[in-house]
């Protein structure tokens, strides 16, 4: 039998007619769901293991790790205790937090804004410039960092937050999403507002934001984590111990000649736990967030 | 007259929604692409630049140390998008099934990866794949191998290494795309060409694919995009040194080690990164190409 476009489109229409009459049975449909669950088995268990992997490290020597061992050991206060006294750890948490809630606050606010405007407000020229966004999204941050990076020394900007933050905020990417997800955006509710005298601003801020806050959740999970994460550009611009984050730091104790794995896996946790923490709780919106975005 | 001024007001609105990203951008990104662009004809060290012509494209050729970290990324690219991406549509095909169980589980757990920093994952995978580690010891339980492989010091197996870790981490994210794109296709199309007798690989083939041809193309691109700029994964790996033996170097680590670890020569490195951009936009614009044509029936 072929099977041509042309076919499957005939079959479409045929839908409702045949949507009574049930398929003959399948021999091999049994051993195929096997097979499907089979896959998806295993690569969930493969998703998963480094994460028990890393939970298990915490708990056994860094000589144990090595020779792999999967079982639980007792050294889990050990490693706590080199990591807190090796690490500032607070210190460290709140420059990653910092950066990273900032940044991501900044982020949606920016971008958010310019997507609804790129989406609600067409012009010919805005169009262009839109198309130009685009083009940009492709250049790869290796392009920019050495210019940036010289930029910011002769601003004397050098390990701060400003520095990591302020390249991160205009982000193409989130732009697209929302202009994308704001063709969902009923365009009555604006005309309503209008109506009922709510200026454009105001329309943004009471009207767009609290209808599209699927959308903002799962923009928060991608730029959070994004921020979170970020480790190139920080690397570059953040020199001193006490300004740096919490990626930064855990990779600085994996170069060292013998690391300590017990150690670095306990800090590899906390540094997994907020964008897990946010991952699970932002969840359910991520899905219909990214869904709105697609469509 | 009133209508002229409303639209005058509102195209006044229309840029101020813009204003805020338009001006970061091009402080940020357009300014200093234009700058790297303009570096990249300068010789010398440090601040101390001077017009040095095609010098550094020169010097581009004959430089073994870039040409291996070209055919890295290279190879990283070739090998690991194709498989990420067959993967992560899979995945998206079998978790679209509204009769399977455990869907939900079978999603987040895919998609967990995503939430581990590049930091994380490196460390984990580097503990993991240690040389009496633990992927060694399974390994040769299930007598696939007869001996431990070295994975970090051998320069085949460092790439092998590096290519499994970011597929770990970067299939479920691919994944999602492709799920929240297949769940706006009509369902009576699917059930009609099932009861029509329809195999499931022509399903596959001649629905599937031909709807999802937007969102590969994005994740293709997107993809390729993260792969000529990886960096976290190898200098965590090698602790900044692309080894052994430069086997693991991507563009992305010689630009850093160019700029931030030898005596920096800003000009050379940014001539680097503009063979980065080059590359995706050679590769982007082929990818659009491919994806047109196909449209076509054949």
């Amino acid at each position: 039998m072929s099977v041509t476009p042309a076919t499957m489109a005939q079959a479409a229409r045929r839908t409702d007619a045949r949507a009574a009459i049930r398929a003959p049975a399948d021999p091999f449909a049994m051993v195929r769901r096997g097979l499907v669950y089979l896959l998806l088995s295993i690569a969930a268990f493969v998703s998963v293991f480094p994460f028990l992997w890393m939970v298990i490290g915490t708990t056994n020597s860094s000589a144990d790790i090595i020779r792999g061992k999967a079982s639980l050991g007792g050294e889990f206060f050990n490693n706590a205790v080199t990591f807190f006294t090796q690490v500032d750890a607070l210190r460290v948490f709140w420059n990653s937090a910092f950066i990273a809630v900032v940044a991501t606050a900044l982020t949606l606010l920016i971008s958010s804004l310019a997507g609804y405007g790129f989406e609600m407000f067409r012009s010919r020229v805005r169009e262009r410039v839109f198309a130009l966004l685009l083009l940009l999204l492709s250049i790869p941050f290796a392009a920019l960092m050495v210019p940036l990076f010289v930029m910011f020394s002769q601003a004397r900007l050098v390990n701060t937050y400003t520095a990591v933050i302020l390249p991160t905020v205009a982000s193409i990417f989130i732009i697209f999403y929302f202009r994308q997800a704001t063709k969902a955006f009923p365009t009555e509710l604006r005309d309503a507002a209008k109506i009922d005298g709510l200026k454009e601003w105001q329309i943004f801020l009471f009207v767009y934001m609290p209808v599209m806050r699927s959308t903002y959740a799962a923009a928060t999970i991608i730029v959070f984590m994004a921020n979170w994460n970020n480790y190139l550009w920080p690397l570059i611009v953040l020199q001193t111990a006490e300004n740096k984050t919490i990626t930064l730091i855990v990779s600085a104790l994996t170069s060292a000649y013998t690391p300590d794995y017990g150690m670095i896996l306990f800090g590899t946790v906390l540094a997994t736990l907020p964008t897990l923490i946010i991952f699970f709780l932002l969840q359910r919106r991520f899905v219909e967030g990214m869904l709105g975005a697609v469509k | 007259m009133a209508d002229a001024r409303l639209a005058r007001r509102e195209q006044i609105t229309g840029w101020a929604f813009i204003a805020p990203a338009l001006v970061l951008l091009g402080l940020f990104m357009l300014y200093p692409i234009v700058w790297s662009l303009w570096m990249s004809f300068q010789v010398g060290r440090g601040m101390n630049l001077s017009f040095g012509g095609f010098g550094n494209i020169q010097r581009l050729t004959q430089d073994v140390v870039f040409l291996r970290a070209l055919g890295n990324t290279f190879t990283f690219f070739i090998i690991q998008v194709p498989i990420m991406i067959v993967l992560a549509l899979l995945f998206a095909v079998a978790l679209n099934d509204s009769t399977l169980r455990f869907r939900g589980l079978f999603r987040t757990a895919i998609f967990l990866p995503c939430v581990t920093s590049l930091i994380a994952y490196s460390t984990i995978f580097k503990s993991m794949f240690a040389t009496d580690g633990i992927i060694n010891q399974g390994l040769m339980a299930v007598n696939i191998i007869g001996a431990p492989i070295a994975w970090f010091s051998d320069p085949f197996w460092a790439k092998v290494v590096v290519i499994l870790a970011i597929t770990w981490r970067w299939t479920g994210y691919n994944m999602i795309f492709y799920l929240a794109a297949l769940q706006n296709i009509d369902r009576s199309i699917y059930e009609a060409a099932r009861i029509d007798g329809v195999p499931a690989w022509a399903r596959f083939r001649y629905l599937t694919i031909p709807m999802l041809k937007p969102v590969i193309l994005f994740t293709t691109v997107i993809s390729t995009i993260g792969t000529l700029q990886l960096f976290d994964e190898v200098f965590n790996f090698t602790a900044g040194t692309g080894g052994p033996a430069d086997s693991t170097l991507t563009l992305s680590l010689y630009i850093y080690n160019l700029t931030f670890k030898f005596m920096p020569s800003f000009g050379y490195s940014a001539t680097v990164s503009w063979v980065i951009v080059i590359l995706v936009a050679i590769l982007s614009f082929l990818q659009f190409l491919i994806a047109r044509d196909r449209r076509r029936p054949s």
